[in-house]
């Protein structure tokens, strides 16, 4: 087993399905770390995937038009973020709970729209493979890291702009001070509920557009419960990475990679038997968090509705 | 509210407010019909067919009814465990996992020992499948007391880790010795020995004496949570863990506490569905429990002896929504939309709540209070 997993070819094969496979989680996980440095958790985003990833699908299925697919996802995954922050930030529900309430909802929407308005499982054509010109070129490097579709580059992207949104500009100052003093912030002026809609909405948008990166650009396909939980594995994410871009990309780069090493393990027909290998993602999340916690300090205001005392 | 005046006239109303308060979940319920039955208009279906035959289904047939309290079974088993962790301020998503783990137990002992009777072996399997789901509750427990772990991640983890192994085991070391020999590989483990199965209440359907013992559950965890040492501490972490800390309880353990009886109830609900229901371990045993469970101990405001009339009326959704599947074509999974909804409003409308127990924290003590309202109160007068 060893062996054949040192070979070369192997090795760019895991790799490869590691960094495209690290897409849908990269746009949730960078979606909800908006949200929650805002104060907010957001525990709903698997919900919010099911339902991007059906109206994305839907839209294709349809039209064909992949892009109209892809704003027409993120339209209704910020549809669902208002729905959340209403409950979550106007009415100061409990988050975890009502997450929970959120999750439901989409699971029980999405499969009942897909249903009625589907029916049975069907296929699209979703977005094609897009060689870097040059870069694809070079050996093993190309192959790993030039050679996906569209939305994956784009996963990437995000990572520089959400670290850009925190660090540089004045949204993202006002976004951090929202989850970490709230009193503060609101003293200086700053309207503290909106700034956190604001995080809620745009954190489900990109959980809308993870969602459309499963069904129209991954799998290509549509099922009832098609996220199987990588919502809340992104969510996890997000504590694993410490509340930082460059974090939640490592954590997202190694559970793909640990999901795409199992995958290889499960068609190999290896002696360990699948589902053995299919829990290991799940052990390691556990694991990761353990090691994670008491590191790094969680944004202050994280769950704690804000109200003016007074 | 220093005022007298004003503190009166909410004296007055006070009456009123309560009755609101309590029928609270009940309106949120229909307004989440009620949006349910909009989206069946927007998707051409009548909502009227659809909800008669759901209610027809759950409610309208004795079969119905047994079928529905066989499902209120399993649901009130689940929500007196989330009654336990939401009153300890820890939030159980485990649910799932902790009813697998707890039928994979129960069946494990009931296969092993097939020749012990009845009055021994139930006791046994029932118990067997409380320890493993409160070994499963509480890895999330102790993660939490220790490691600072949120136990809402950790749950969900331990919900896929459970899955995996029921489908590990179901098709390898417990499947069935019938289906491997037939070659079929259905999932499923072979059948309990029959002394272990609890007894039909109505001859000819599933409803089982599960349901009794669900009951009497219900009514020993108000007595525990209300009446001794050890629940008035798991209520006091969770209504004010700083408070708390303050008088002296060891907070973190108290959570760990409150998630392992918490995992107990579940298991003990995976242990009833296996020896009441399907007397065998299946795939699919969950059923959506775990969550449905939430629903149902909310609707219930977290009240043990609350989640028994709340776990009736969402079995009867659930068996309702399969009969209207069946009968007019509307798929079930509106359920759980609807159920989704319930969840939504009910936490949403706890902030109406919050706020007049704010106006009247000088009148009322905080036990009257639902918990989360008089932590708010708690946290403002102190």
């Amino acid at each position: 087993m060893f062996n054949e997993l040192l070979q070369s070819s192997v090795l760019i094969g895991i790799l490869y399905s590691g960094i495209r496979l690290a897409a849908p989680y990269l746009f949730a996980a960078l979606g909800e770390t908006v949200a929650q440095r805002a104060g907010v958790l957001d525990l709903g985003v698997d919900g919010i995937m099911l339902m991007g990833s059906f109206a994305a699908f839907y839209v294709v299925f349809e039209t064909g038009n992949l892009w109209l697919g892809v704003a027409v996802a993120v339209a209704v995954g910020a549809l669902m973020g208002l729905l959340m922050a209403v409950i979550s930030v106007t009415y100061q529900a409990e988050q975890g709970i009502s997450g929970i309430g959120l999750y439901l909802f989409g699971l029980g929407l999405s499969s009942l729209l897909f249903r009625v308005m589907i029916g049975s499982v069907k296929g699209v054509s979703g977005f094609p493979i897009l060689r870097i010109p040059v870069l694809s070129d070079i050996p093993v490097i190309g192959e790993i890291f030039f050679n996906h579709n569209i939305l994956v580059y784009l996963a990437y992207l995000m990572v520089p702009v959400i670290w850009l949104l925190f660090d540089k500009t004045t949204l993202g100052l006002k976004i951090r001070a929202v989850g970490h003093n709230p009193e503060a912030a609101d003293s200086l002026g700053v309207s503290v509920n909106r700034v956190r809609y604001f995080a809620v909405i745009f954190g489900a948008a990109m959980a809308g557009l993870a969602g459309a990166t499963l069904s129209i650009a991954q799998l290509n396909v549509w099922q009832e419960n098609i996220t199987n939980g990588l919502g809340f594995i992104a969510v996890a994410l997000v504590y694993f990475g410490g509340w930082r871009p460059l974090g939640v990309l490592l954590g997202s780069l190694l559970f793909a990679t640990v999901n795409a090493l199992q995958l290889w393990v499960q068609v190999k027909g290896i002696n360990i038997p699948s589902d053995l290998a299919v829990m290991l993602p799940y052990v390691l999340t556990i694991f990761v968090l353990i090691f994670a916690s008491g590191r790094v300090r969680q944004p202050a205001a994280l769950t704690k509705p804000f109200e003016r005392s007074g | 509210m220093s005022n007298a005046t004003g503190r009166s006239s909410s004296s007055k109303r006070l009456g009123g407010d309560r009755l609101f308060d309590a029928l609270l979940p009940a309106i949120a319920t229909l307004i989440g019909l009620l949006f349910g039955a909009i989206l069946l208009l927007v998707l051409g279906v009548n909502p009227i067919t659809a909800y008669g035959s759901l209610f027809q289904g759950a409610f309208g047939t004795v079969s119905g009814i047994t079928q529905t309290l066989t499902k209120a079974t399993a649901l009130l088993l689940v929500a007196l465990g989330i009654c336990i962790a939401f009153r300890g301020g820890v939030i159980n998503i485990g649910g799932e996992g902790q009813i697998i783990v707890g039928a994979i137990a129960s069946t494990a002992v009931a296969l092993a020992l097939p020749n012990l009777p009845g009055m021994l072996l139930i006791p046994l399997t029932l118990l067997a499948g409380a320890l493993a789901g409160a070994l499963w509750g509480g890895i999330a427990g102790v993660l939490k007391a220790r490691f600072a772990v949120n136990e809402i991640l950790s749950t969900v983890m331990l919900n896929a880790i459970a899955l995996q192994l029921m489908n590990f085991l179901l098709r390898g070391p417990m499947l069935d010795p019938e289906q491997a020999a037939a070659g079929t590989n259905v999932p499923q483990s072979a059948t309990l020995p029959d002394q272990v199965w609890l007894l039909r209440l109505v001859p000819r359907t599933l409803l089982h004496t599960g349901l009794i013992l669900a009951i009497i559950l219900a009514v020993l965890v108000y007595i525990f949570l209300w009446r001794t040492t050890v629940g008035y501490r798991i209520r006091a972490v969770g209504l004010n863990p700083s408070a708390a800390r303050y008088a002296g309880i060891p907070v973190r353990r108290y959570m760990a506490l409150a998630m392992i009886l918490s995992g107990a109830f579940a298991g003990l609900a995976g242990a009833v569905e296996v020896t009441g229901v399907h007397h065998r371990m299946i795939e699919g045993l969950s059923g959506g429990y775990g969550f449905s469970g939430i629903v149902a101990a909310l609707f219930g405001k977290l009240h043990p002896l609350g989640a028994i009339p709340a776990s009736a009326i969402f079995g009867g959704l659930l068996v309702g929504a399969d009969k209207m599947q069946r009968s007019v074509q509307v798929p079930n999974s509106l359920v759980v939309a609807v159920n989704g909804l319930v969840v939504l409003f009910v936490v949403a409308s706890d902030y109406f709540v919050k706020r007049r127990a704010r106006r009247r924290v000088a009148d009322v003590p905080p036990a009257a209070m639902p918990p989360l309202a008089a932590a708010v109160a708690a946290e403002s007068q102190g």
